[in-house]
């Protein structure tokens, strides 16, 4: 696969990392000291795997909000996350403005996102157009949910992309619930990336718990897009393991036994499995990662609940491009 | 310190929980984040984890309970510690509803008394109301050519205007006093550049002194605005603690936004003048700093809501005159250079009306038109500063290491330091040169 | 100085911008070949190729959504929707996207973007193709709400428009893209977006109006000068953000005004510069705020005598202004 063991060491670290991180800001929550968490538990091998597949910060990426572990990788901090669990001014996708894990990092070309779903699709295929009308070699990874695959907007983006053949990758993070809603229920194909199939484009489906199976796959489909050969769909089939958010209660629509059964393939456990027989980690290796991961999330919970608030006066401003000063 | 369990906000629209069980009893020990009860709301049910590590001191709301977030559940400490009685109490009482809370908050005092119309006259309009008071209109002797014999807006300005020209002033009046509204015979109380057009029309009439013998001294009597001008400058020197202080300003990018925008501004026939620039810069410096947009009174600083600027004119030997550009803070620059010139000319022609030199809350003065660097202008009472603008020049300044050819000026701010300290002034000042200096 | 129509105009500062700056693209149905259903783009993809003039597919969302992702990567789109009608399914896009972009982002994303629509009726356009739809959007801070009524205006305020690094809606009344002509100077210039502009100055009465209203309420005005009424005429030409500095110091001077638009009246955009009369001129007026507007019914009939019915022309308005100066 050509990657180095530092590689895939730090591929399992950022993995590991976002779960420790996602399960702390549950616990933040439960005891009072947030007012809203929504998770990516059960999404890191996906994302992680389809952000090594990247040239990170150099490619442009339109997010959705469960792509922490996937931020992780283009540089946001343990710090980050938790200031913008918090709202406090620091907070470097919007200095409180937005909702927790609504992304955005300029400085690795990841573009602000709203909360109706499939918006940020359009914009990736702008991003697109722009790439190629400007004759560049940069690719577009556009996240998703299944659920968002009904919208129309999703639709529109694709067809976008296809017609004009731009350098896109829509990856659908398949996790079989919207919500509460069963995938079954919102789609009568298979996966989602038999769509692909009525908008004339390259559409495949990947277990999306099987960390390398999902790089491999993203990183042709990546270089696919940036030699010219159009854009992708890539569904990555995996399994929420949290509730939606931490307003959800998942026991009024799925049972335990179901969701017992499918941490078995939880895909820190798999990637942990995998690496260790191929001796690119250790359990002490995995200790000390474990150690390290504890301090720095400990670390940015108590610098966030000491960092300041935005003075309210801030919330006037920047409304207009030219306002930007003021902020 | 004992530390509070409260009750978490689970969920965007949860207002209240119910505790369903406590996992830890009075006395016992818990550790940080070890999950401590169990809580039940309309959208999950969840274990709440500890905040913190230490003995579960006392639990206030039982398990069977509903309140709502934010209550206080329990507190954790060291053993023996004391819990703060305020918070003690056992359930958060139940909101009262909230019964005209939000409207009791936005009912203000109004301003001013509506003025209450004669029910003989019909229906009186609001301008019409403000328009006899100010000119002081018994409307019972107006003649109404509105719909109904309605008195229209027209009717009082027409019926204003003929009393004006048809009755002179009595001969006992002092000259130059205006004669509508007694109030402004004590100029100390108001702004000083009250006067109307009646008063400079004064000023124009020959002067009844005979001519003097040639003579070592002799004696000119002082007009009536000159006069009125010298008891101002006394009592503002009198009343205010004066300082001043000077910054220079780089005009580079005002004179290049000048030169794009002077053609556009001239086919809505504005003329686009620096002294647009530095109105405007002043207005964005007063809404920062309110304190300068204020009088000191007797009962405190009375802040005022609206940015009325005077831009002081000079009228040559007839001294000089501060028309107000009122409500400034919501003026484009646009409509900043067409009330400057509009006023100015008006000015010249003694055409200003009595409320366009009343209610000043801040001034300019242009000292610069006579090659004046920069100066230290007295304050115009009851206001509490004035800013100075020199004459725009070119310099050599260093920028970046390298000499540069710069259009600058000089800006001078008095202020009354009663009120105003010098390291807010000079912030104020800063403003003000940030503003031109970044212009856009 | 030559003489040309609205839309003629409206080619010339495309045509200029496109020639000036090679970020600036256009993207719309029809825009290519065709030169628009209106012939606004007529010559264009000739003159700048198929990548500066971009046929997108039939789907108005994405027209806006795909320029939003080229803004964001630094081109500056004008993106044209064929008729205001059709904007509603972009509404997502320019209301939750482009607008919220700056302030959400806290600066870290603008979008320089111009839509252009052409609005409005009496052109037999019937439910769909008469709509005017500038209150929905002259209500959502972030964007830039401009309606041109001449050609200078127009071509110095698309010009303006275009440079201006916030999204900036530009109805254009399409009844006048030909009956409006006007004096266009040959030599570089752009109108500033905000201010508005006496258009007629006069004593006894004050109307506010924009597009092919103040084209109407003009001609209005002249016929009442024979009856020796005054009328001071204001056409607002921004209407987001709002010149109140000169609708205020027009009122201070007449004491009446009357508002015209082709819109329902009801939450039309007259009633918040009724709104700010009644606010902030209270002791300026003499007579009650009127509005003249179209009925409240759901759109712009089709069969002639409904249209005229709901048409406000230069009859009515002289009318309303006979009123209310004899108030």
């Amino acid at each position: 696969m050509g990657l180095s063991k530092e590689t895939v060491r730090e591929i399992y670290w950022m993995m590991l990392l976002a779960r420790r991180l996602d399960e702390r800001a549950w616990v933040l929550h439960r005891q009072g000291k947030i007012p809203f968490h929504i998770s990516g538990i059960g999404h890191e091998a996906a994302q992680v795997g389809a952000a090594f597949a990247l040239r990170r910060g150099y490619d442009w990426v339109t997010p959705y909000y469960r792509d922490l572990a996937l931020m992780l990788c283009l540089g946001y901090t343990p710090r980050d996350f938790i200031i913008g669990l918090m709202g406090k001014r620091e907070d470097p996708t919007s200095g409180g403005r937005q909702m927790p894990s609504h992304w955005s990092l300029r400085q690795a070309n990841v573009v602000s996102h709203s909360a109706p779903v499939a918006t940020q699709a359009t914009h990736a295929a702008g991003i697109g157009l722009a790439i190629k009308l400007r004759k560049e070699d940069k690719v577009v990874l556009s996240t998703i949910g299944e659920g968002a695959t009904s919208q129309g907007e999703w639709y529109e983006a694709v067809n976008w992309a296809a017609v004009r053949r731009l350098p896109v990758v829509f990856l659908v993070q398949n996790n079989k619930y919207a919500i509460s809603v069963r995938s079954e229920m919102q789609m009568a194909v298979k996966s989602a990336a038999d769509k692909a199939c009525g908008l004339g484009l390259d559409g495949r489906s990947v277990d999306g718990s099987d960390l390398f199976a999902v790089y491999e796959m993203m990183c042709e489909a990546v270089e696919n897009a940036r030699s010219g050969m159009g854009p992708s769909l890539i569904e990555a089939q995996l399994y929420r393991i949290t509730p939606h958010s931490s307003d959800d209660d998942d026991r009024s629509y799925r049972s335990r036994e179901e969701v017992e059964e499918h941490k078995k393939r939880d895909p820190l456990l798999l990637a942990r499995q995998t690496l260790e027989s191929r001796g690119v980690i250790t359990p002490k290796i995995v200790d000390e990662m474990e150690a390290q991961a504890k301090a720095m999330v400990d670390e940015a919970v108590k610098y966030a609940e000491k960092a300041p608030y935005p003075a309210v006066e801030e919330g006037a401003h920047p409304v207009y491009a030219e306002e930007i000063r003021h902020a | 310190m004992a530390t509070k369990v409260v009750m978490p906000q689970l969920g965007e629209s949860v207002v209240e929980g119910t505790v369903t069980q406590w996992l830890f009893q009075e006395g016992e020990r818990v550790k940080e984040y070890e999950p401590l009860l169990e809580v039940n709301t309309d959208k999950v049910d969840t274990e709440i984890p500890s905040p913190t590590e230490g003995v579960l001191l006392k639990i206030v709301v039982p398990a069977g309970t509903t309140v709502r977030a934010g209550s206080v559940l329990a507190w954790i400490g060291e053993a023996g510690e004391d819990i703060p009685e305020s918070d003690s109490s056992a359930v958060e009482p139940k909101p009262a509803p909230q019964e005209d809370v939000a409207f009791g908050e936005a009912t203000r005092p109004m301003a001013a008394t509506p003025p209450r119309p004669r029910r003989e006259l019909g229906f009186i309009s609001p301008v019409v109301a403000h328009l006899a008071q100010e000119h002081n209109v018994d409307l019972s002797q107006v003649r109404g050519s509105g719909m109904g014999g309605r008195i229209t807006k027209r009717d009082v300005l027409n019926f204003s205007e003929e009393r004006r020209t048809q009755s002179p002033p009595p001969a006992a009046s002092p000259p130059g006093a205006p004669l509508e509204s007694p109030a402004w015979e004590t100029p100390g109380e108001g702004d000083l550049f009250r006067p109307t057009e009646m008063m400079f029309g004064e000023a124009k009439q020959p002067k009844t002194t005979p001519p003097q013998p040639p003579a070592t001294e002799r004696v000119i009597p002082l007009t009536p605005v000159r006069k009125a001008i010298a008891d101002h400058m006394l009592l503002s020197k009198r009343t205010s603690a004066h300082v001043t202080t000077v910054m220079e300003a780089d005009l580079q990018a005002v004179t290049q936004h000048l030169a794009a925008h002077k053609p556009v501004y001239a086919r809505d026939n504005v003329r686009l003048t620096y002294t647009a620039y530095f109105v405007a810069a002043a207005v964005e410096a007063l809404k920062e700093y309110r304190i300068f947009n204020a009088s000191l009174t007797e009962k405190g600083l009375l802040l005022h809501p609206t940015v009325n600027i005077g831009v002081a004119v000079s009228l040559g030997e007839d001294g000089l005159i501060v028309p107000i550009i009122r409500h400034a803070e919501a003026i484009s620059l646009l409509g900043l250079a067409r009330a400057i010139a509009d006023l100015a000319q008006r000015a010249r022609n003694r055409q200003l009306k009595p409320e366009e030199v009343q209610g000043g809350t801040f001034s300019i003065t242009n000292h610069g038109v006579g090659r004046s660097l920069f100066a230290t202008p007295i304050i115009n009472q009851p206001q509490c500063a004035i800013l100075g603008v020199g004459v725009i020049q070119k310099r050599a300044v260093v920028i970046h290491d390298a000499i540069a050819i710069r259009p600058m000026v000089y800006l001078s701010l008095t202020f009354d330091h009663r009120i105003i300290d010098g390291a807010i002034a000079d912030g104020f000042l800063a403003k003000v040169v940030e503003r031109l200096e970044n212009w856009r | 100085m030559p003489e040309m129509t609205l839309i003629e105009a409206i080619r010339t500062a495309m045509d200029e911008e496109l020639g000036r700056d090679t970020s600036v693209f256009i993207v719309g149905e029809d825009v290519g070949q065709r030169g628009g259903v209106f012939r606004a783009t007529q010559g264009l993809f000739e003159k700048y190729g198929a990548e500066r003039v971009i046929d997108s597919p039939l789907a108005e969302l994405s027209i806006v959504g795909v320029g939003i992702g080229a803004a964001l990567y630094g081109m500056r789109p004008i993106c044209e929707i064929q008729f205001a009608d059709f904007i509603h399914p972009a509404f997502n896009q320019i209301v939750n996207e482009a607008a919220k972009m700056c302030y959400r982002s806290n600066g870290q994303w603008t979008v320089p973007m111009v839509i252009r629509a052409p609005y409005g009726g009496g052109i037999s356009g019937g439910l769909y193709h008469s709509q005017s739809v500038e209150a929905f959007f002259a209500h959502v801070p972030g964007l830039k709400v401009i309606i041109p009524s001449n050609p200078y205006d127009a071509k110095g305020l698309l010009k303006a428009a275009v440079r201006d690094p916030n999204p900036v809606l530009f109805f254009e009344p399409k009844k006048g893209y030909r009956l409006i002509r006007g004096e266009v100077p040959e030599e570089e210039y752009t109108v500033p977006i905000g201010p508005a502009r006496i258009s007629r100055s006069g004593r006894d009465l004050s109307v506010f109006a924009y597009g092919m209203m103040h084209h109407y309420a003009l001609q209005a005005a002249e016929r009442l000068a024979e009856e020796d009424i005054q009328v001071e005429v204001v056409d607002l030409r921004t209407l987001y953000p709002v010149d109140k500095a000169t609708i205020l110091t027009s009122v201070h001077k007449t004491g009446k005004a009357l508002i015209v638009y082709e819109d329902n009246l009801t939450g039309g955009y007259g009633a918040e510069i009724a709104a700010i009369l009644a606010g902030e001129a209270f002791t300026d007026l003499d007579a009650p705020v009127q509005r003249l507007a179209g009925p409240d019914v759901p759109g712009v009939p089709f069969s002639h005598p409904l249209q005229e019915w709901f048409m406000p022309n230069p009859d009515k308005i002289a009318e309303a202004m006979r009123n209310l100066a004899a108030y």
